[in-house]
């Protein structure tokens, strides 16, 4: 490395110009994620050892809220509040990143291996991105005029007598959250998934196919285990988008449906800041086991 | 090859009939109920948040001119816009900077990466709640530094540091910067440095070799960049809920009215919203197609 470097600078001694050096360069996009980012988290992580009353946060070290949080929770018989939120939402977790992978996975590989011009490709996906680009709270908004009370699901269902009362659980409920998270995040599966595909050699599917494959063992022994980079980086967004989420639960589920982030977000508006940073870094380690997880199935880093 | 490309296209498998089908839905999936509070902003007067119609007018959007209720929606349109403006260029100077500065090696660049990725996955309450603390301590010192030093005065007057272009800005950053600096690797993974070698060659400065050989050929992504830097901040809320001072962006107080407004008006203000967001994606990418052909034009000369 080092002697490679050097070779540089003779080549450049003669004409001396000065170039910016690389870590200058780096250095404004750096600093934005110290101060915004890696201090903050820090912070958090003290603020969580500190105690409060109703008026102030008081610096001490204290372990007062995380005894808080997991207050009740030995007890075998019934579950602890903790323990519901974070199961609740990981079921939501693992419904979501089902149905988005199935979803996401079918529409890359139409957009990859069935679509055949590269303009065609370019204009579906971009399709597919647009919405990305605007507002999640309209587009959680938009699903009133269809699955409400008076909506055009219950109407057409009415209609065709195939009910005699309207649908309640169409808005406000587990369905309406899911539904908007798959409306909202498949988005995070098809990118990566589809710049996986993107990427295999064509030649590979043509000799699975001579070999006597069948489409689906092409999918299932070629494609699959080559876009399993994609997969995994969509999962990670999508996992995490939803381990942290507050807002989908809070529009969609009427405010009424609890979530990790959700506890997080009403103990900041009681100004209970350190509670708050402590369910953070609780919330925080789950997420890192997660990725942690997923990064042992691929090394995400080699494939970049 | 060609003759046998040729011959494929013409019998198209079951299995494409099935997967377009599916992507047809999906896309009626994606747009679908966008579309439909498109056509109810334009509701009658008398009409309410779903079908039936009742009348078509603008009334909504005269009503959203007036304000909605007691927020000052067009405060927080101007304060949104400004933001993402300055989001917009900061993001695009960062990220071209630091696009640059990946293509050799320095010190700590693994670091730096990781960072930007674990920026980008981190639960966005979680970055929201840290830099809120953050302020709000800041906040705390500032007040006992004034006192401690006799300024008893601005110790009283002082209310915050958190604010549109301090915490909320730097919220913002937190979300842009990643996936501007995603597309500058993209960029310039696929970056032939022969041309700069030859404008070197040829007695460039490190300077002229940027703006006319690398900006030239970057210009379109800088513009995707800039498209980034704007939608996403333009429309951010879960980053920003804990890191606002007093004043909210629109969004904000667009997901606020959520709970409590029972008219059409917010889909107006839905509308618009999008409008606004669509408007500056068609200009981005006919500023990209400008580019690309003015390009083309110059190599055919």
């Amino acid at each position: 490395m080092a002697s490679i470097e050097l070779s540089t600078h003779t080549q450049d001694a003669p004409v001396r110009h000065r170039r910016a050096p690389a870590w200058l360069q780096a250095t404004p996009l750096t600093l934005t994620f110290l101060l915004f980012f890696i201090v903050p988290l820090v912070i958090t992580l003290i603020v969580s050892f500190w105690d409060y009353n109703e008026y102030q946060i008081i610096p001490a070290f204290t372990l007062k809220n995380y005894k808080a949080i997991f207050d009740s929770c030995s007890s075998m018989t019934d579950m602890c509040v903790t323990f519901k939120t974070y199961l609740s939402t990981l079921k939501f977790c693992a419904i979501v990143w089902a149905v988005t992978l199935v979803l996401g996975f079918s529409i890359a590989y139409f957009l990859a291996f069935h679509v055949r011009t590269t303009a065609m490709q370019t204009i579906l996906f971009l399709i597919c991105t647009i919405p990305f680009w605007t507002s999640n709270v309209i587009r959680m908004i938009s699903w009133i005029p269809l699955l409400g009370r008076n909506g055009l699901v219950n109407q057409a269902l009415l209609g065709a007598h195939l009910i005699d009362q309207p649908l309640e659980w169409l808005l406000y409920s587990n369905f309406s959250v899911v539904l908007a998270f798959v409306h909202l995040f498949t988005f995070f599966m098809i990118v990566p998934i589809f710049n996986a595909m993107m990427r295999i050699d064509r030649s590979l599917l043509e000799a699975a196919r001579d070999a006597g494959a069948s489409s689906w063992q092409v999918i299932r022994n070629v494609v699959l285990p080559l876009s399993k980079t994609g997969i995994v980086i969509g999962s990670i967004f999508v996992i995490t988008i939803v381990m942290g989420d507050f807002l989908t639960v809070g529009v969609m589920g009427g405010q009424q449906i609890a979530s990790v982030g959700k506890i997080i977000q009403v103990q900041t508006g009681y100004l209970q800041f350190p509670a708050a940073a402590a369910n953070a870094i609780i919330l925080l380690a789950v997420v890192l086991m997660i990725v942690w997880g997923l990064t042992r199935v691929v090394d995400i880093r080699k494939e970049l | 090859m060609q003759a046998i490309r040729l011959k494929h296209r013409e019998r198209r498998p079951a299995s494409f009939y099935w997967l377009a089908l599916l992507f047809g839905l999906f896309v009626l999936f994606l747009y679908g109920p966008v579309i439909t509070i498109f056509i109810l902003s334009f509701q009658g007067p008398e009409g309410g948040l779903t079908f039936p119609m009742r009348g078509v007018s603008l009334h909504w959007f005269s009503v959203l001119r007036q304000g909605v209720g007691d927020i000052d929606i067009w405060g927080a349109f101007a304060r949104s816009v400004r933001l993402a403006l300055v989001v917009t260029v900061l993001t695009v100077l960062f990220s071209v900077a630091a696009g640059l500065a990946f293509r050799k090696r320095f010190r700590g660049d693994t670091a730096v990466f990781y960072v930007s990725v674990a920026s980008l996955i981190m639960p966005s309450i979680i970055v929201s709640l840290g830099i809120g603390l953050t302020f709000r301590l800041l906040d705390s010192a500032v007040k006992y530094l004034a006192t401690a030093s006799g300024n008893q005065s601005f110790a009283d007057n002082y209310s915050t540091s958190m604010g549109l272009f301090t915490s909320a800005l730097g919220a913002h950053l937190t979300w842009t910067l990643p996936f501007g600096l995603l597309v500058m690797f993209a960029v310039f993974n696929r970056f032939n440095p022969a041309y700069e070698e030859a404008g070197r060659d040829l007695g460039a400065t490190p300077w002229q070799n940027f703006r006319h050989i690398v900006l030239p050929i970057i210009g379109p992504s800088v513009i995707g960049v800039a498209m980034f830097g704007f939608t996403l901040s333009w429309d951010e809320i879960a980053r920003t809920s804990q890191a606002i001072g007093d004043q909210n962006t629109l969004p904000l107080e667009l997901q606020g009215l959520t709970t409590s407004v029972t008219t059409p008006v917010i889909y107006a203000l839905g509308t618009m919203t999008t409008v606004l967001s669509l408007t500056v994606m068609v200009g981005c990418l006919l500023a990209v197609r400008w580019l690309t052909r003015r390009r083309l034009a110059a190599a055919m000369r």
